[in-house]
C-alpha cells in the first residue's frame, strides 16, 4: 500500500498563504486603531433575521437551523418564525433602551414577506447586512457560479428596494463561501463581508473588499444551541471577553472589537431575555463601550 | 507494534499500585508541560483515500479561518500569557509552518520553546503511506525544524493523529525520544520498538482544549476548573506523574477563554509541587530516574 506520489508534493509550501485571497498580517504588528471618543471596545451586535422555507434544500447544503423532521416540519418552521415575530421585537426594544445601534443580517425573503420588519429596522437606525435570499440560499463551491451571482444580486436588489438603501455588508449562510464569492461580492458593489473568522479586526482582501470578523464561537448559536450552555454562562463569557479585550487595548494603546452574533429565535425567548437585557445594561454602563454597526466600525477603521 | 494482532504489543502492562515513585528534579510531584499545537491547515489539500480533510467543499471558510486565527492573532495572546507565568511550550508543529509563517515559529523559538513534529501539514495524513513515504515525512520534519530553529526534534505527534503500523519503529530508528500518541498512563513508559529507546510521553486528549470545548462542550470557566482539578489530583498522588496541557491558540486564545485559562497558569505556578518544564526535559529526567545515561552522553 502506498499513496499517490503527489500526496507528498507541496507546490504551495512557501512564505505566506496557500491561496491569494488576502495577505498575511499579525494583529500585534499592526498600527494602533482609535474608535470615536477614544472608546476601547467596539461592541458590534449582528442579529441574523432568517426565513426558513418549510421545503428545505440540500443544494449545496442544508443551512444550520433548518427543517429536521419529515415534511411538514411544523415545529422548526414555526419556532424560527417565532424569532422574527416575537423575539426580534423584544431585541429591538432592548437595544432601544440602551441606545445601541446594531447590524441585522437579513434574508431578502424577510423584506419580500414582512416589509414592516424592514421599516422598523430602518426607523430604529440599525444597519441591514444582506444575508442571502432565504435559508435555502446557501453557497459553496459546488454551486454553479452563475447561480451564486444571481443569488447575491437578487438578495441585494430586494433589500435595497424595500429598505431604500443598498446594503454595504454581506453575510453568507453558515459563513460558507466558494472560491468565487469574494470577487462576486466586490463586483456587486459591497464594501465588506463578515464570514472570515480568522481575525479580530477589519482587514482588506486582495480585491479590496473588507472582512469584519464576526466571531462564530462567541455566539448564542454556538454557546447555547450547540454547546448547550446557559444564558448566564453566555453572558459571563461575553463579559470575560470584554474584560480581556479592554485590558489588551489599554496595554497596547489601541482599540478592539467585540463581535456578538445573536439569533432572535435563540436569545429572544422569554426565559433568556432578562439575562440578555442585564448583559446589555452592563455593557452600556461601561465607559469603554462603543455600540457600533458593522459599517460604523469599517468607516472608523478606514479613517484611522 | 505487532501488526494485525489483537494486542499491538506497544508496551508492558504495569499496574498503578506498587510503583517506585519517580523523583522529578527538585523533589517535585508532578511534571507539568504545555503543548501548543502550531499548525498549518491547507485550504485545498489533496484527498487521502483513508480520511477526508474538510467537512465542506473547499474552501471550508470557517474551518480554515478558525485555524488561521492562531497564526494572525491568538498565538501571541496565548504565548504571552504562558511566558508571563513562566511556562515554556513544547510545540506540536506542522513543520510547513516554518515556510508559510516563519514569524510564528521564530516567536516560539525565541521564547525557548521546544519543537517536535506534528507532520508536514495537519491536512496530510499518514494513512496509506509506504515505508519510503513515511521516512520522507520524518526526514523532512527533522531537516525543516533544524533549518528553521537550530533544534533537533526529539518527539512526534502524528499528523492529525494518523499512524501506520511502522510509525513508532521509524521514529525510534531516527533517534527520537518520545511519542505523544499513546494514552495508557500518567507516567512515561518504554515503548517496544525494533531499535532505539522510545518512551511514551503523557500528552492528553481528555484535557486537550479541543476536547474540552468541542467534545465535552465546556464553558471556558469549566475548562479552567477541569485543568485545576487534574493538576490537584495528580499533585496529591504518590508516583511522580506528568500533566500535559495540549492547546490550540485558536481555541484557548479566544478573548472569552484566555482570561479563565490565565488563572490556571497562575494557580499551578504558585504551587510548589509543580515542575514546570518541557517534554524533552521530562524524557531526560525519566531516563535519569531509571538509571539510564542521558541521550547526549552516548548510548
Amino acid at each position: 500500500m502506498s499513496l499517490d506520489p503527489t500526496y507528498l508534493e507541496y507546490p504551495k509550501r512557501a512564505q505566506g498563504y496557500d491561496h491569494a485571497l488576502y495577505p498575511y498580517s499579525t494583529l500585534p504588528s499592526r498600527p494602533a486603531v482609535q474608535w470615536p471618543q477614544g472608546k476601547r471596545v467596539a461592541v458590534w451586535f449582528t442579529l441574523s433575521l432568517e426565513w426558513f422555507p418549510i421545503t428545505p434544500s440540500d443544494t449545496p447544503f442544508r443551512a444550520p437551523g433548518h427543517m429536521q423532521t419529515a415534511y411538514p416540519d411544523y415545529r422548526h418552521y414555526t419556532s424560527r418564525e417565532y424569532g422574527t415575530r416575537v423575539g426580534f421585537y423584544r431585541l429591538l426594544d432592548a437595544f432601544d433602551r440602551v441606545g445601541a445601534k446594531v447590524s441585522v443580517a437579513t434574508n431578502a425573503a424577510i423584506a419580500e414577506r414582512y416589509p414592516q420588519v424592514i421599516a422598523d429596522i430602518v426607523a430604529a437606525g440599525h444597519e441591514i447586512i444582506a444575508h442571502s435570499t432565504d435559508m435555502n440560499g446557501t453557497i459553496a463551491s459546488t454551486l454553479p457560479v452563475e447561480d451564486e451571482r444571481a443569488l447575491i444580486t437578487q438578495s441585494l436588489a430586494t433589500l435595497e428596494r424595500v429598505s431604500g438603501t443598498r446594503p454595504r455588508g454581506w453575510h453568507s449562510i453558515a459563513r460558507s463561501q466558494s472560491f468565487a464569492t469574494l470577487d462576486l461580492l466586490k463586483e456587486a458593489g459591497l464594501d465588506y463581508c463578515v464570514d472570515w473568522v480568522n481575525d479580530e479586526m477589519p482587514y482588506a482582501f486582495n480585491n479590496g473588499l473588507y472582512n469584519l470578523p464576526l466571531n462564530h464561537e462567541l455566539s448564542d448559536r454556538q454557546i447555547i444551541n450547540v454547546q448547550q450552555q446557559s444564558i448566564d454562562s453566555y453572558a459571563q463569557q461575553v463579559l470575560d471577553a470584554y474584560d480581556w479585550l479592554k485590558a489588551e487595548g489599554e496595554a497596547l494603546n489601541t482599540a478592539r472589537m467585540l463581535p456578538l452574533h445573536i439569533t432572535p429565535y435563540i436569545i429572544g425567548l422569554p426565559y433568556r431575555m432578562d439575562a440578555f437585557e442585564a448583559l446589555l445594561a452592563e455593557l452600556a454602563a461601561r465607559p469603554d463601550t462603543w455600540f457600533a454597526r458593522g459599517s460604523d466600525i469599517l468607516d472608523a477603521f478606514r479613517a484611522a | 507494534m505487532r501488526e494485525g494482532a489483537p494486542d499491538p504489543e506497544l508496551y508492558d502492562f504495569q499496574r498503578y499500585h506498587a510503583r517506585k515513585p519517580i523523583a522529578w528534579p527538585g523533589g517535585k510531584k508532578v511534571a507539568v508541560w504545555v503543548s501548543p499545537n502550531l499548525e498549518y491547515y491547507e485550504i485545498d489539500p489533496p484527498a487521502n483515500p483513508h480520511r477526508k480533510s474538510w467537512a465542506k467543499p473547499h474552501p471550508d471558510v470557517v474551518g480554515y479561518a478558525h485555524r488561521d486565527h492562531a497564526n494572525r492573532v491568538s498565538h501571541w495572546r496565548m504565548a504571552d500569557v504562558m511566558t508571563k507565568h513562566g511556562f515554556p511550550g513544547s510545540v506540536s508543529l506542522s513543520v510547513a509552518l516554518c515556510q508559510h509563517h516563519p514569524e510564528v515559529v521564530a516567536d516560539a523559538n525565541a521564547r525557548g520553546w521546544e519543537f517536535f513534529s506534528h507532520g508536514i501539514y495537519n491536512t496530510r495524513y499518514s494513512y496509506g503511506m509506504d515505508e519510503r513515504q513515511e521516512r520522507a515525512i520524518i526526514e523532512d520534519s527533522i531537516r525543516t525544524v533544524r533549518e528553521a530553529t537550530g533544534q533537533t526534534i526529539r518527539g512526534w505527534l502524528a499528523p492529525a493523529l494518523t499512524h501506520t503500523p511502522r510509525t513508532l519503529d521509524l521514529i525510534a530508528e531516527y533517534g527520537m525520544d518520545y511519542t505523544c500518541d499513546l494514552y495508557h498512563d500518567d507516567q512515561p513508559f518504554p515503548v517496544k520498538t525494533a531499535s532505539g529507546r522510545l518512551i511514551s510521553m503523557p500528552y492528553s486528549l481528555e484535557v486537550n482544549d479541543h476536547y474540552g470545548f468541542f467534545v465535552y462542550n465546556m464553558s471556558p470557566r469549566e475548562y479552567a476548573q477541569t485543568l485545576i482539578r487534574q493538576y490537584e489530583r495528580l499533585a496529591a498522588e504518590e508516583s511522580g506523574t506528568v500533566m500535559c496541557i495540549p492547546l490550540h491558540s485558536y481555541l484557548i486564545g479566544q478573548p472569552h477563554r484566555i482570561g479563565p485559562f490565565e488563572e490556571v497558569l497562575r494557580h499551578i505556578a504558585a504551587d510548589d509541587r509543580a515542575w514546570i518544564t518541557r517534554a524533552g526535559d521530562i524524557a531526560d529526567a525519566w531516563h535519569q530516574a531509571n538509571g539510564h545515561a542521558a541521550q547526549e552522553d552516548g548510548q
